[in-house]
């Protein structure tokens, strides 16, 4: 039922991430980690808007392969963020990191160009899998972490099979649409998306989860999971203004974590839920202008959000230490690493010249033209909390700070090519956002640089600035974790599991005990009437047989003279 | 931007900053007070540029003179206070989960 022979690019990177266990030669292996996310990209970038490739499933057409503006502009940036993370990775030893790594993103890309809700299911649960076991294959620190991130998709994947499944039954179409939440198999498949955007009650996953990855897998971490699910968001329910208070919630939690939090990659991890925070917002106002905005600062995010994380990355990396009360004064002898970062960090606080700039902004001002004063003045606080949290606190206590008197050299020129990559990203687009506005969903008549904004946003981050240092002193690292939702599950849901562990072994260890008594209690019942002592074992001598014999006929003959 | 001793220096851990005047020229307090200097006729000067350009707020307070400024700056301090509110509920010792 193919329609014509284009390979899926979601395939490619399946197919490199899968064979890569089975490449000895180490250049080879180089070759495929750089040379797949590029034929994927390309074949991405200029694949025309339609269905490209279809067959049918259990009397249902899935359509495997479909494109429009939307679903290019997620699949292109993970293709980039594929290659950037496959040549910051290079020197990675863990062969079962990089393939997971690889088949994870394939499959981002691969929920990005599903046409149907049940290909898009299948590339969903992939990415699951895919995503553990780049955590688990950091060692003994990312198997609780990984088991628990596993524990936590599997409930959002059965939310969402039982949505699917659902919305198949009442309409009998598999078709991957807007939708409303009118019907309870839809309000389980945005269940089952909301898990995955880290919205709350379980945003704590991420934070959890993220950190515990290598230096190298956390980078694609923060790539695919979150923004898959925030272009599901916006394929399958734009508009849906519950999104706002759910979005504001994630901007706020994100920002006042990583205020607490002392994991230099922790901060981070909390800065994706505050990032994506603005998305959700952004899909939940629903206009055009915020449509567009959301999907903008998507493919910023992921750059910029990249680039801080191999800053992190190289700075785990080179010294083996996270925690900011460890770090301190790198910029002496890491100049590079710390340039990039502070230009990741500075895209990440929306400075003009930067991608951030040109991206969030649209999101704040069409919260704006829409007159929802209380979304635009929560997000420019929020704007303001970002330069706090993740554009000022990550490079200053990471790169300055104190002298920890860690002297590391820079990184391997792949890590820095790669963060340099992405840096260039990070300026070119804040200088010239042509190339991204022009991908965009909707026609876009945004102008970015206009005095009064430019003015406003310095302002708002430079006073933010003014805010940091005069509150130093409140902001110093200790070494402490801040206690999060996942504390249910850590702590009194597993006294739970092991209460019912206790419980369970108990009881079938007393019904397994039952069991056995009550069989040999059988056993020796049997023995002892049927065994070679028993009544009906013994051989009877054939007097005993006469002597019946006789007293019934005896009977019988009494019986009929009565 | 002060130095030494503002964020959780360790002394048990970090190799004292016993070199302070032959120590990077960027962390010598000299370049710290200029670099107070600078960044205080930046912020001046982002506040002023409120006389050159036209704001079109949308609720009216957004339009507000150096309305960035002040919103920025307070926002950052509520963040951190709430955050040190949460904190004295929420922290532990990070070896918490460990055993």
């Amino acid at each position: 039922m193919t329609t014509s022979l284009i390979i899926p690019p979601a395939l490619i990177l399946i197919c490199a991430g899968l064979t890569l266990p089975l490449i000895a030669l180490v250049r080879l292996r180089w070759l495929a980690l750089l040379a797949s996310p590029l034929a994927a990209l390309w074949i991405v970038l200029t694949l025309p808007d339609g269905i490209h490739l279809n067959g049918s499933f259990l009397g249902q057409t899935l359509v495997f392969l479909k494109i429009d503006a939307l679903s290019r502009v997620f699949a292109s940036v993970f293709a980039i963020m594929a290659f950037a993370g496959g040549l910051f990775a290079l020197n990675q030893k863990s062969t079962l990191e990089l393939s997971a790594a690889f088949v994870y993103a394939g499959s981002a890309i691969g929920v990005a160009m599903a046409g149907d809700l049940i290909t898009m299911f299948i590339y969903w649960e992939v990415m699951a899998i895919g995503s553990t076991l780049v955590i688990l294959s950091s060692g003994r620190r990312g198997q609780g972490a990984g088991l628990r991130y596993a524990a936590i998709h599997m409930l959002g994947g059965v939310l969402l099979m039982a949505g699917v499944a659902g919305e198949i039954a009442a309409t009998g179409s598999v078709a991957f649409t807007a939708m409303d939440l009118s019907t309870i198999p839809r309000m389980l498949i945005f269940a089952g998306f909301l898990v995955n955007v880290g919205a709350p009650p379980l945003s704590a996953w991420l934070a959890d989860a993220y950190p515990e990855a290598s230096w190298s897998g956390m980078v694609f971490l923060s790539a695919f999971t979150t923004k898959t699910a925030v272009y599901v968001l916006m394929r399958g329910f734009p508009g849906t203004e519950i999104l706002i208070p759910i979005g504001l919630f994630m901007v706020f939690y994100g920002i006042i974590f990583a205020i607490l939090e002392n994991d230099m990659r922790r901060i981070l991890a909390y800065s994706i839920v505050n990032q994506v925070g603005f998305m959700v917002t952004g899909i939940g106002i629903g206009t055009e202008m915020a449509l567009n905005g959301a999907a903008a600062h998507a493919f910023t995010h992921i750059i910029y959000k990249a680039l801080l994380l191999m800053s992190a990355g190289s700075v785990l990396y080179m010294t083996g230490k996270r925690k900011c009360t460890d770090l301190g004064g790198l910029f002496r002898t890491m100049p590079l690493t710390c340039a990039f970062g502070i230009v990741g960090a500075l895209a990440i606080s929306s400075f003009p010249a930067t991608s951030g700039f040109i991206s969030k902004s649209m999101i704040s001002d069409a919260a704006g033209a829409e007159h929802l004063a209380f979304v635009w003045f929560a997000l420019a606080a929020a704007s303001a909390g970002v330069f706090l949290h993740a554009g000022i606190k990550f490079p200053w206590f990471v790169f300055f700070q104190k002298d920890s008197g860690l002297r590391p050299p820079e990184p391997p020129w792949n890590m820095l090519a790669s963060m340099a990559l992405m840096a260039f990203f990070c300026i070119g687009l804040g200088l010239y956002p042509k190339p991204l506005y022009d991908m965009l969903p909707y026609p876009v008549d945004y102008v970015p640089y206009t005095g009064a904004h430019v003015v406003y946003q310095l302002q708002l981050l430079l006073f933010s600035g003014l805010a940091f240092f005069l509150m130093l002193g409140l902001l110093k690292r200790t070494m402490t974790i801040t206690l999060d939702v996942d504390w249910l599950w850590r702590r009194p849901g597993h006294a739970l599991a092991s209460f019912l562990d206790r419980f369970g072994v108990y009881t079938w260890e007393w019904l397994a005990d039952t069991v056995v008594k009550g069989a040999t209690g059988v056993r020796n019942a049997l023995y002892q009437h049927h065994g070679p002592e028993g009544l009906f074992g013994r051989t009877w001598p054939t007097g005993t047989m006469a002597f019946w014999t006789t007293v019934t006929l005896g009977a019988v003959v009494i019986l009929s003279y009565l | 931007m002060t130095d030494q001793g503002t964020s959780g220096a360790q002394p048990k851990q970090s190799k004292p900053a016993a070199e302070t005047a032959s120590d990077h020229w960027l962390v010598r307090p000299e370049t710290i007070r200029r670099l107070w200097i600078v960044f205080i006729a930046i912020l001046a000067a982002t506040v002023l540029g409120d006389f050159f350009v036209e704001h079109h707020p949308h609720f009216g307070v957004d339009g507000t003179f150096g309305f960035g400024a002040w919103y920025g700056f307070a926002s950052c301090v509520v963040l951190v206070l709430g955050a040190k509110a949460l904190g004295l509920l929420l922290k532990r010792p990070d070896t918490y989960y460990d055993n």
